[in-house]
């Protein structure tokens, strides 16, 4: 740390004294019907200078609340009902309005989720970072510039003078996030709120930011309270401690200790499917054998059905029998042409010569950072993207030479299933109608058997049949994540694209896709091609690993061979990265 | 670790299982019954009681405007000069105009022409930027380009300037023809709002996972992203509505909207009572207010649907 | 940003050929004769009828009509009407006049518009918003000829405030009370515009980090709040400079405002195609270049905008 502009004021601090102090605190939400609806219930938590605790939880855990409601930040109708927070003794729910303005920022300092929205659009960056400078009294004007410099090299942005005069559009996501931590610690409060401060990163500027964080607020005697929904993450950066559920503090203490010996139920559940500290897939190697076998046979079975892909294509070359690697993928490129502020188009290369080949019954992950062209590989996959360079083949047939009819029974075989769950199902149509769609757009049996099928597909994802009614706005993240994997499956595909499709879901509930996805695999013979950014879970399901990093394939190896053995320097950085990696769990569970 | 142990309340805490139950993780909630995004707004609009005034009032409007026999007995076309604004009496509650006519029913019977010209001249715009904007919107490229300069053409002739420079040129000024008038220069804020609307969805994952299921181009446009992009257009469509009808009234008034000897209309009656406004203001009042009153119906309806359709009010 | 200039502006040439022809082909391309109807009820000589046909170029194809009609646009020579009057000068006269009205009406609604929608957005759901919106509601719907007659018979003639009429010189202080009606409309949907943005901003991610710097809740609302929902009110303000001259037809008819809306009709009622076609003309390149103005402005007021 090069200069420290000036620590917490040097007042006597007793460090066996809680510098906050949450008593039986209950928050409470007014719903449209005017009735209270508990936010956070009964919840206790103490802090002591200096030191950093976490809060551990799902989304809808009341874990933010609670930060929120620490600096009257709640949003809408939400209200403090019962309890204290103490704050240096001082109990901030009875706090008026016009002296929280003191509090906040001075005493405590907030660095919120998400650093997308979290900086105002049409100020400069040097406008906002002084702005918290002047409002808490620590300097003005040509000064207040000059400190702001100063904090932003402090947080670790280079160049500081010209990130000054800049807007936050013309920063990353990791750049923003280091501003927010600059203006979280501008006026050197004693706490520090940190509110998933990483959750929308990379984890490799996750881990930079983070250890930068912990750094500064070490340096500064700053007590943190980090809000995460990542155990590991938050074992490995807090000493103490605090679960939540569903608005309840079910479990705090020591952090080693509630990893090494959970007892509530709920974290005990939480400890076993954590991604980053769960070990390998499960399954033995005579089972993934099995799966590879079975896959083989559905497939022979399919061409002896309706005759081969390439018999059908009739623009494909000589026609391949059903082969042992389903996907080749050769060479593949894709270029952009990106129209920025100027006249010309500047040309990006999203993929750059990428080849590697996926085994029939088998999963391959494809794990990169953003922007590491693992999307745009899965888009050119699934011939949603025609590639600049290079070709794809499925079955031996490059499928960028199919007819339309040739191109109609490829997309039968091979199905995606994306992301964001909000956002794959359309909000317009029924359950039983998006699982009937592919039935009804390639013309499979009739009314009656189409139902069958979507009873049967609803049943295969363990969802109730009742649920064919409802709209996707009516179910969870995991739930609409299970109508998108019937859906794929209805037309009995034999690869299925996975483009970060557990990604935006709860541990708990990511854990339950990710054993769906793998009975499915094994009782219907299929065969993934996982997109990830989260080496986590790659551990979990996959067979076979490529590392992509800007465009290009640095690493293609089983499993095992690249977690235990990394021959790039970057797949050991991204190793590295997954939070609570370094988390060794004396007498394993 | 020793120093943390020292601290008070800061000791291992579990919570009692029985306070905090475990639920299942991700289960369906079956309490609620089932709605999609339809049936949901609607279930919050007619709560509404902005849309439920503005409905009847409609409802009531369309119902005079088709049977307008059923409300006035009097023929609005029957006048007598000799009863130029006379005032209120027995049988003509709202007395009668200059030229002798009873107001009461011209007021019953011009709600025909406004109601006609706003629904045609909606249904025009709707059809024409509705399908101009969706499939500019949609397929982009070239034809994208092309379809908004000629949208941005017509939409820089004000709604009101187009039609009161172009009116003239017709000598027979049917219900048809200010309904046209109106809709040439209507037209492109439709199409504006369709297209930014199917831009906002044509790239939604929902589409491409139909196109990976095998959706042609336009079994998508017409299946999955003209469903979603509707509702913006439903709202301008009902706002639009109104201001047609005010449109009509304004060229009326202007008189050289629809044929007053041929059409009864409440903007040729405000028009015809001008002259004489200051010693008789209540020849306006009756046509000036049920004007405004249907005007403001739909403008209120439209700002219902606009609420019960926002998509940030609408939970994930 | 000059990247965003340029392209705009390129993209603004077609648009203006392409609404001049608009323009012209909806005057003379639509049926009816000008020439014949000059005549009112008696028909015109012949020769009379061909001498003035050749004069306004009506004898010529259509595209070369337009050409010649472009060419006097682009040089500002609007030509005479049948009255024999230079076009231009009935514009020099009429044009001040509706600037006036319409600055003044922009101002009105601009300043009260922000300063109620503001309030508006920061009580949300309280009595002074619920009374605003119902009030806007009923002044959007109420047609403009309709307020202006209120107006009129009451401030006019009844209380006898202000006078009825406005006089050929048409001053800035007799403009004010038809401004008002004027702009009144606009002004609703100023009002509604600024608190449906001061609304949303205050949900803000950015709004919550701002508070929590330490902002006391002014600084909050003036630096953050107010600053971001101004963007979209002063690009509807721009834009509805054109609009507001080009909808003053009614509100000068009614007050009897010598302006261009005025001109203008008393054309149409004559049938007076050149003359028509000028005014409209000029009103429309009016609307597009405040419209290109809005733009650029848009870009000044977000950042974001002048990457694109």
């Amino acid at each position: 740390m090069s200069e420290i502009i000036s620590s917490t004021r040097q007042e006597f601090v007793d460090p066996n004294s809680p510098l906050l102090e949450i008593i039986d605190l209950d928050v409470a939400f007014k719903s449209a019907q005017g009735r209270d609806v508990p936010a956070v219930r009964k919840a206790n938590l103490v802090v002591y200078p200096g030191q950093t605790v976490a809060i551990v939880g799902e989304s809808g855990s009341g874990k933010s609340t609670t930060a929120h409601a620490i600096i009257d930040l709640l949003p809408g109708t939400g209200r403090v009902t019962g309890g204290q927070i103490l704050f240096e003794g001082r109990d901030l729910t009875k706090l008026p309005a016009k002296e929280f303005v003191g509090i906040r920022g001075d005493a405590i300092g907030l660095v919120p989720q998400d650093p997308m929205s979290n900086l105002n659009p049409v100020w400069k960056i040097g406008y906002q970072v002084a702005e918290a400078l002047k409002a808490n009294g620590r300097a003005k004007g040509a000064e207040a510039k000059r400190q702001a410099a100063q904090l932003l090299t402090e947080a670790g942005l280079g160049d500081a003078e010209r990130r000054l005069k800049q807007y936050p559009h013309e920063f990353s996501g990791g750049m923003r996030q280091r501003t927010l931590i600059a203006i979280g610690l501008a006026a050197r409060p004693k706490l520090l709120i940190a509110d998933e401060p990483t959750s929308a990163l990379d984890v490799t500027v996750q881990r930079q930011i983070l250890d930068h964080l912990e750094t500064l607020t070490t340096e500064l005697g700053t007590a943190v309270l980090l809000i995460t929904h990542d155990l590991g993450l938050a074992a490995e950066r807090a000493e103490h401690l605090v679960v939540m559920y569903r608005g309840q503090v079910v479990e705090s203490g020591p952090a080693r200790e509630i990893l090494r010996d959970p007892q509530h139920p709920y974290t005990r559940r939480l400890v076993a499917s954590a991604p980053s500290l769960a070990s390998r897939r499960a399954d033995t190697a005579a089972a993934r054998a099995e799966v590879v076998e079975r896959a083989e046979q559905v497939a022979d079975a399919a061409a002896q059905e309706g005759g081969t892909l390439a018999a059908e294509a009739a623009s494909g070359p000589a026609a391949a029998a059903v082969t042992d690697d389903v996907l080749t993928i050769e060479n593949l490129t894709k270029v952009y042409k990106i129209r920025g502020a100027g006249p010309r188009a500047a040309e990006f290369k999203a993929v750059d010569d990428v080849s590697f080949t996926v085994r029939r019954g088998t999963t391959t992950a494809v794990v990169g950072e953003s922007g590491s062209g693992k999307s745009t590989l899965a888009q050119m996959v699934l011939r949603l993207q025609t590639p600049t360079a290079g070709r794809v083949l499925f079955d031996g047939v490059d499928v960028n030479g199919f007819d339309r009819k040739a191109q109609f029974a490829f997309r039968r075989r091979v199905q995606p299933i994306f992301q964001n769950p909000y956002g794959s199902l359309d909000p317009t149509y029924s359950i039983y109608r998006t699982i009937e769609e592919p039935l009804r757009l390639h013309r499979v049996g009739d009314k009656r058997s189409r139902e069958a099928t979507v009873r049967e597909m609803l049943d295969r994802v363990s969802l109730p049949s009742s649920v064919m009614r409802r709209y996707p706005n009516e179910l969870s993240g995991g739930q609409r994540q299970r109508v998108a994997i019937a859906r794929a499956l209805a037309l009995r595909p034999e690869v299925v694209v996975c483009d970060e499709a557990v990604s935006a879901l709860d541990v708990l509930v990511q854990a339950q896709i990710l054993a769906l996805l793998s009975e499915l695999q094994a009782e219907l013979g299929l065969t993934y091609l996982f997109i990830t950014h989260d080496l986590a879970v790659v551990r979990q399901i996959a067979d076979r690993v490529c590392v992509m990093q800007s465009g290009t394939l640095v690493e293609h190896a089983d499993t095992e061979t690249v977690f235990e053995h990394p021959q790039q320097e970057y797949t050991q950085a991204l190793l590295n990265a997954i939070p609570g990696a370094g988390l060794v769990l004396s007498g394993d569970r | 670790m020793s120093e943390t142990a020292l601290r008070a309340a800061q000791t291992r805490f579990v919570a009692d299982l029985e306070e905090t139950p475990l639920a299942t993780t991700d289960q369906v909630d079956e309490s609620t019954p089932p709605g999609g995004l339809w049936l949901e707004a609607w279930r919050t609009l007619r709560r509404r009681p902005l849309f439920i005034i503005s409905s009847v009032i409609i409802l009531f409007l369309i119902v005079l405007a088709l049977f307008p026999g059923l409300f006035a007995t009097q023929d609005p076309t029957h006048c007598e000069l000799q009863n130029s604004l006379l005032g209120s009496t027995s049988g003509h509650p709202f007395g009668f105009d200059v030229q002798g006519c009873d107001i009461y029913s011209r007021v019953v019977y011009g709600a025909r022409a406004s109601v006609s010209v706003g629904v045609l001249s909606t249904a025009i715009t709707v059809l024409v930027g509705g399908v101009i904007g969706a499939l500019a919107g949609f397929y982009g490229g070239w034809l994208d380009a092309v379809l908004a300069r000629l949208t941005d053409i017509f939409f820089s002739v004000p709604l009101l300037l187009g039609a009161i420079t172009c009116m003239q040129a017709f000598p027979d000024k049917t219900v048809w023809v200010v309904a046209l008038v109106l809709a040439v220069f209507g037209w492109p804020q439709v199409a504006r709002i369709m297209r930014g609307s199917v831009l906002s969805v044509r790239n939604a994952e929902y589409v491409t996972a139909a196109t990976a299921l095998g959706a042609s181009r336009a079994k998508n446009l017409l299946r999955h992203v003209l469903p979603n992009a509707i509702a913006p257009v439903i709202v301008i469509a009902t706002v639009s509505l109104g201001a047609f009808i005010g449109a009509e009234a304004t060229l009326s008034f202007l008189g050289i909207g629809l044929n007053p000897a041929t059409t009864v209309s409440w903007g040729g009656d405000i028009n015809q009572a001008q002259n004489v406004l200051r010693s008789n203001p209540s020849v306006l009042l009756y046509p000036a207010a049920a004007l405004s009153l249907t005007v403001l119906s739909f403008i209120m309806l439209g700002d219902a649907v606009r609420e019960a359709l926002d998509p940030k009010s609408r939970k994930r | 940003m000059a990247w965003y200039v340029g392209r705009r502006v390129l993209q603004m040439i077609p648009v203006f050929f392409g609404a001049t022809l608009l323009v012209y082909a909806l005057v003379f391309l639509l049926p009816g004769d000008p020439i014949a109807a000059l005549g009112g009820n008696r028909p015109l000589a012949p020769g009379v009828a061909a001498q003035l046909r050749h004069q306004y170029h009506l004898d010529e194809s259509f595209f070369q009509q337009y050409l010649t009609y472009l060419k006097g646009i682009l040089t500002l020579d609007f030509g005479t009407s049948y009255s024999g009057r230079p076009v231009t000068e009935v514009m020099a006269q009429a044009f001040p006049v509706t600037i006036r009205l319409a600055l003044l009406a922009l101002l009105f609604e601009g300043v009260f518009g922000i300063g109620a929608g503001l309030i508006a957005g920061l009580r949300r759901g309280g009595v002074f918003d619920a009374t605003l919106l119902v009030a806007s509601l009923v002044v959007i719907a109420v047609p403009i000829f309709v307020i202006g007659f209120v107006v009129q018979i009451v401030f006019g003639v009844k209380l006898g405030w202000i006078n009825p009429t406005v006089g050929p010189e048409a001053s800035w202080g007799q403009l004010v009370v038809p401004a008002l009606v004027l702009g009144s409309i606009s002004f609703a949907y100023v009002l509604r515009l600024t608190r449906d943005s001061v609304t949303e901003n205050l949900s803000a991610d950015w709004v919550r980090t701002a508070t929590a710097k330490g902002l006391s809740r002014r600084r909050v609302v003036s630096t953050h709040v107010l600053r971001n929902s101004l963007i979209p009110v002063v690009t509807f303000l721009g834009a509805d400079l054109g609009a507001l001259m080009a909808g003053a037809i009614v509100t000068e008819g009614i007050f009897n405002i010598p302006g261009v809306g005025h001109a203008l009709y008393q054309a149409i009622i004559r049938g007076e195609g050149p003359t028509v076609v000028s005014i409209v003309t000029v009103l429309v390149v009016i609307y597009i270049l405040t419209s290109l103005f809005v733009d650029l402005l848009y870009a000044v007021l977000d950042p974001r905008i002048r990457y694109v």
